[in-house]
């Protein structure tokens, strides 16, 4: 079974769009919460991302590791000091 | 500040810009990074280790030093995160926030809670025995037993789960990966072999080199997932109390 | 034009690692809350990830796992041009899960900060340390 890595471009392009745009929110928003949220979304589209690049592994472990622990312990840290941030 | 920021970013990107015009293609075959080393582990690895997944025969067998040391980075991670939020001189604490409170149980969560967490581990456990043969392994599913107490931990109270798994518990079963990880390199130095070479064990238990090859990486990828699950969990106790083990989120 | 195409096609992949990178770098320079830096770090670190993977991959090649792996080799012809490129896939996963410990730590000493010195602005946080 042969499975050619470019298989549909548009997809691939589409991913690192929404990857940029999921980036730059995530940096940009005042609540603490809402940022580690988006943070959650990143990581999810990180390792479809890296399925397709046939990485299944990696994105095996990012999607436990990512979005899944590394969510959980910033969510706890942002629920224990000031949720607003001044920038 | 901030425009020196922009400007340091957009030098930084344009040298990196330069850089990577002499990078290989994307995809092409020919690359440096696929000729060397890697095609003697994608031909090699059935017949010296009998492990049809590339990734774990590399990781364990071929890389199994690296393996180790990244083992105890992360029991180091998880020891510094307890020296660093449990042990209070007394300072005052300036925090002018109360701690989050939390409302009496959910009983949806509680429920979903109580049926997923038993699938979950059995999951985990799938992962870790079948990773020689698909993707998983230690980590992967050590992760997965470490989330399913974080689970239990959200949807009832922390001291309800620290009634199930104590605390002492949490801690030896760190040291206890670290331990089956170093012991079992160590036996292959006793058996007369150097350290980490597993072929010492087929005289020991009656089997082909091959197979113990195969052997000997289950027995290091037990001890990884132990490690990980006690670490993530006592990560998640830490942080999400703030060192003093009280409440939870 | 079609070499323009071509160029673009062949190196489009390091391009998009490297304005990750620059996203990450600028939210861990120029953010004043400490959360946001780690945040920054984070997504610094992904992308370094996607860079290294991005040259693992081969034209018309599939995943790293032998097919049929099961049974005895000796009639086995492996051709490595068939599978995916597994080195940098097993540097990767130290690096994921380093990144984790690494986490977990500065989450620690944030929330140790915001215990001394009530905030986590960087500003603020120097103000109280020259008072």
């Amino acid at each position: 079974m042969n499975w050619d890595a470019s298989f549909l471009w548009q997809f691939d392009v589409l991913l690192l769009f929404m990857l940029i745009t999921l980036a730059i929110t995530a940096l940009t928003v005042r609540d603490l919460v809402a940022a580690t949220i988006v943070l959650g979304a990143y990581s999810f589209v990180m390792c479809l991302l890296w399925t397709v690049m046939l990485a299944v592994d990696v994105a095996f472990t990012e999607a436990a590791v990512g979005a899944g622990v590394s969510t959980v312990l910033l969510l706890g840290t942002a629920l224990h000091v000031k949720r607003k941030s001044k920038d | 500040m901030k425009t020196i920021a922009f400007l340091l970013t957009i030098a930084v990107g344009i040298l990196l810009l330069m850089a990577s015009l002499d990078l290989p293609n994307w995809g092409s075959p020919e690359s440096p990074a696929s000729k060397h080393l890697s095609t003697h582990y994608i031909e090699k690895s059935i017949e010296e280790t009998s492990v049809p997944n590339l990734v774990t025969s590399v990781l364990a067998d071929y890389r199994g030093y690296d393996t180790m040391f990244e083992t105890v980075v992360i029991f180091c991670a998880g020891i510094t995160v307890l020296i660093v939020l449990r042990f209070t001189h007394g300072e005052k604490d300036k925090s002018t926030k109360p701690r989050p409170s939390r409302q009496d149980g959910d009983i949806i969560l509680q429920t979903a809670a109580r049926l997923l967490v038993p699938v979950m581990q059995l999951f985990a456990l799938y992962v870790i025995a079948h990773g020689h043969h698909s993707p998983g392994g230690g980590f992967q599913g050590g992760v997965i037993l470490g989330a399913s107490f974080i689970l239990l931990a959200i949807s009832y109270d922390l001291k309800a789960v620290f009634k199930r798994f104590k605390k002492n518990s949490v801690l030896v079963l760190c040291s206890t990966g670290v331990l089956i990880y170093v012991g079992i390199g160590f036996t292959c130095l006793l058996l007369g072999r150097n350290f980490l070479a597993y072929a010492a064990w087929a005289r020991f238990l009656g089997i082909t080199e091959v197979e113990a090859h195969s052997r000997g990486m289950l027995g290091v990828e037990i001890g990884v997932a132990i490690t990980v699950m006690a670490i993530m969990f006592s990560l998640y106790a830490d942080i999400a109390s703030g060192g003093d083990l009280d409440e939870g989120l | 034009m079609n070499e323009f195409i071509a160029f673009i096609i062949a190196k489009y992949n390091y391009w998009a690692a490297l304005i990750l990178m620059l996203i990450g770098l600028y939210g861990m320079l120029s953010k004043n809350n400490l959360l946001k830096k780690v945040i920054g770090m984070s997504i610094f670190q992904s992308a370094i990830i996607l860079f290294y993977l991005s040259t693992g991959v081969k034209k018309g090649a599939t995943i790293p796992i032998i097919e049929h792996g099961h049974g005895s080799a000796e009639h086995m012809v492996i051709n490595a041009a068939h599978y995916a490129n597994p080195l940098p896939h097993v540097l990767m996963l130290t690096a994921i899960v380093v990144g984790v410990g690494t986490l977990g730590v500065a989450l620690a000493v944030i929330q140790k900060i915001y215990q001394t010195h009530g905030t986590i602005e960087e500003d603020e946080i120097l103000e109280s340390i020259e008072r």
